[in-house]
């Protein structure tokens, strides 16, 4: 090699050396800011998590008060119990430990400290076994909120009385239980097999819970057979035409319209024009239904031009019809995808709240819904109506329902995950 | 037909002979438009009964689109429109009652990259027999399924393994494969488009020899950009330029002494 091509090589050489530190340097950069940005991004979901947790697992406990009830003949009407006066075997028992309680006000504060559940709780006792009656029982009986924020450390115990919720009286009395080992906080059953309540310490989830599963299931039943039907008719049979450019634009146009817009859809269409029962799951998942549709077109499209088009050509080619190509080759490979864009939509739908407000599904309802056309809630409406609540028992019980929420959404996801490994095939 | 010496470069019109006496295939003036694009200029040539017709030219002149009109694959892109005639046998496949689906069926094709279905190698085979119903029971599709990876030369290295996925073939078995799927459903006439394009040489040797014998049963056309191929596995050879068809004739003639200057260039090396 001549001189000057030595000269040549080495320049290169040293021009390029000289541009590595720079290169690096930009890479290190990238890498840092990444790894900011995912460090950022745990520790607010650990703060989120830290939260919710923290403020709501207490709800999962609830302060329970030992009463040493006689279920009086007397007091008892043994064909209709529900006509019989439960009320007055709580007063009595409560009487009975605290006979030198006299006076209308203080019996009053005394028997506030039950909760009005204990006599609900008597009664199906009684409904359930008759035999009970004429006899004398230990029964375990919910207490009050402000007796269960007492025990769980959230109200004072110090501090003026007025600024409290319990006086000093409620509190001595509440000291003698817990000297004799009369109260105790256990597991709240009531809590994920009630509906919702007035009264903090007998409100539930199973109610809203319910609801959020009839109205997801319609959705889930509606939205992807006509989000699948769509995408595929789309993709691999419409003619390009301007009018199918049309459609397409509006199902993209509709995936950003706020979810509200859905909501006031469904009230003028549903219930208004078609006469739906309001509040009901059956409307809910309509709504909910028209608001996931574009998510799930959109992704189940992408995910069949994602499909080879060899793969189409090959099915082509040995005479498939056009069916025949979609069903037996390309459907198989876009549905990992398509179940992908499903359950993010159906994650949204578990979410949304706003539409379900317009069309009455954030209504007080107390019964277990038990059908698609009566009245239920959903648990992010449950969680608006409890954050919205003054109680502050119901703050514990709004971040419960938080958690409860996010583990149905961890399994809802995981299951999706689960059936997306077992379509997902090479090609 | 007597072949007319040495045209112009100017001169776009097809040289050779077209006919051939025993045709499986005959097109007249086929013209095919992308949009506003004519990527095919008034083709007419036939493909004669038990032989093999190579389509050569330089990138983008046609050859496959061409190849891909004579079973309909470019319906399945939008704005392709094809006019003119193409028969095969007595039908025109251009005309509006005919059904594409069994069309393919007597028209196979096997593509430039292999593809199989993301499935095992015996589903892979049986699946064009299945769908047309050209076997009644499991007994008659195992014997489909044997009889076609025979012909295409693949039974012995995967009889042991039918239930495995043909993707995981190498690129040379997956090529046999496609070709035996497409063989499958006893098409007329086999379509090639670039079959070896993707290949080494030893696996394109294979292929080729494979052409070589399907031949007594198959009319069979392939495009290729190996001039050795063409000369290897044709009888017939057309070159096209393009759009044009500029010249066709027996294999030896159109390599040995072209009559068109085009195609001397090009099979000489001069462009392409």
């Amino acid at each position: 090699m001549s001189d000057i091509d030595m000269d040549k090589t080495n320049k290169t050489i040293d021009t390029v050396k000289r541009g590595l530190a720079r290169r690096y340097a930009a890479e290190r950069r990238f890498r840092l800011f990444g790894l900011i940005a995912i460090v950022i991004s745990l520790s607010f979901l650990v703060l989120l998590f830290g939260t919710v947790i923290s403020k709501g697992y207490s709800a999962f406990q609830q302060t329970f008060v030992q009463l040493e009830v006689t279920f009086d003949r007397a007091m008892i009407d043994r064909d209709n119990p529900a006509n019989s006066d439960f009320g007055g075997l709580v007063k009595a028992a409560m009487g009975r430990e605290f006979p030198e309680v006299s006076g209308r006000k203080d019996k009053r504060k005394l028997n506030g400290l039950v909760s009005t559940g204990a006599v609900y709780q008597l009664q199906d006792m009684v409904s359930t076994d008759p035999g009970l009656i004429g006899t004398t029982n230990l029964v375990w009986v919910p207490a009050d909120d402000d007796v269960d924020m007492l025990m769980k450390g959230h109200a004072k115990r110090t501090g003026a009385e007025s600024d409290r919720r319990l006086d000093d009286q409620q509190l001595a009395w509440i000291g003698k239980w817990e000297q004799e080992g009369k109260i105790r906080k256990q597991f709240n059953r009531a809590f994920f097999t009630s509906g919702d309540s007035r009264e903090p310490e007998l409100a539930g989830i199973w109610g809203a819970f319910v609801g959020t599963i009839l109205t997801l299931a319609l959705t889930l039943a509606l939205s992807f057979p006509i989000g699948i039907s769509a995408s595929i008719y789309l993709e691999e049979f419409a003619p390009r035409n301007r009018f199918v450019d049309l459609v397409e634009v509006n199902i993209n146009n509709l995936a950003a319209v706020p979810s509200i817009v859905f909501g006031l859809l469904g009230l003028a269409v549903f219930i208004n024009f078609f006469h739906l029962p309001r509040s009901s799951p059956l409307v809910g998942g309509l709504v909910l239904t028209l608001m996931t549709l574009p998510t799930i077109i959109i992704a189940s499209r992408a995910s069949l031009q994602s499909v080879p088009p060899s793969i189409r050509e090959a099915a082509l080619g040995i005479g498939a019809s056009k069916m025949q190509m979609v069903n037996h080759h390309v459907l198989p490979l876009a549905l990992p995808g398509m179940l992908t864009g499903t359950i993010i939509g159906m994650a949204r739908a578990l979410g949304e709240t706003a539409p379900l407000l317009m069309i009455g599904m954030v209504a007080f309802i107390v019964d277990i819904p038990d059908s698609f056309v009566t009245p239920a809630t959903a648990l992010p409406v449950q969680i608006f109506l409890w954050a919205d609540s003054p109680e502050r028992a119901f703050v514990e019980r709004t971040s419960a329902a938080i958690l409860v929420l996010l583990a149905f959404l961890v399994v809802m996801n995981s299951l999706a995950v689960i059936l997306r490994n077992r379509f997902e095939r090479r090609w | 037909m007597r072949p007319v010496k040495k045209y112009g470069s100017e001169h776009r019109g097809t040289v050779g002979v077209i006919t051939s006496e025993n045709p499986r295939m005959t097109c007249r003036n086929v013209n095919v438009y992308y949009g506003d694009k004519h990527a095919i200029l008034d083709v007419s040539i036939d493909i004669g009964r038990n032989e093999v017709i190579a389509m050569i030219g330089p990138s983008g002149c046609g050859k496959s689109t061409f190849l891909r009109c004579l079973n309909r694959m470019n319906d399945t892109i939008d704005s392709c429109r094809v006019t003119g005639e193409i028969f095969l046998d007595d039908q025109n496949i251009y005309d509006k009652k005919i059904d594409v689906v069994p069309l393919r069926a007597q028209v196979g094709m096997v593509f430039q990259k292999p593809n199989p279905f993301p499935k095992s190698i015996y589903d892979n085979v049986a699946y064009g027999p299945k769908i047309h119903g050209l076997v009644q029971n499991k007994v008659e599709q195992d014997e489909v399924v044997e009889t076609s990876l025979k012909k295409a030369g693949l039974w012995e290295e995967v009889k042991d393994r039918l239930a495995h996925p043909g993707t995981g073939l190498s690129g040379g078995q997956q090529q046999r494969l496609c070709i035996a799927r497409t063989i499958a459903v006893n098409p007329e006439v086999i379509l090639m488009d670039e079959p070896c394009s993707a290949l080494d040489p030893i696996a394109t040797a294979k292929i080729e020899e494979l052409i070589d014998e399907l031949r007594a049963h198959y009319t069979i056309a392939i495009v290729t950009h190996s001039m050795q191929q063409a000369a290897r596995v044709s009888q017939r050879t057309a070159y096209f330029h393009l759009g044009d068809l500029i010249e066709v004739g027996e294999t030896k003639q159109i390599f040995t002494n072209p009559s068109h200057r085009l195609t001397e260039d090009y099979i000489t090396g001069r462009f392409g």
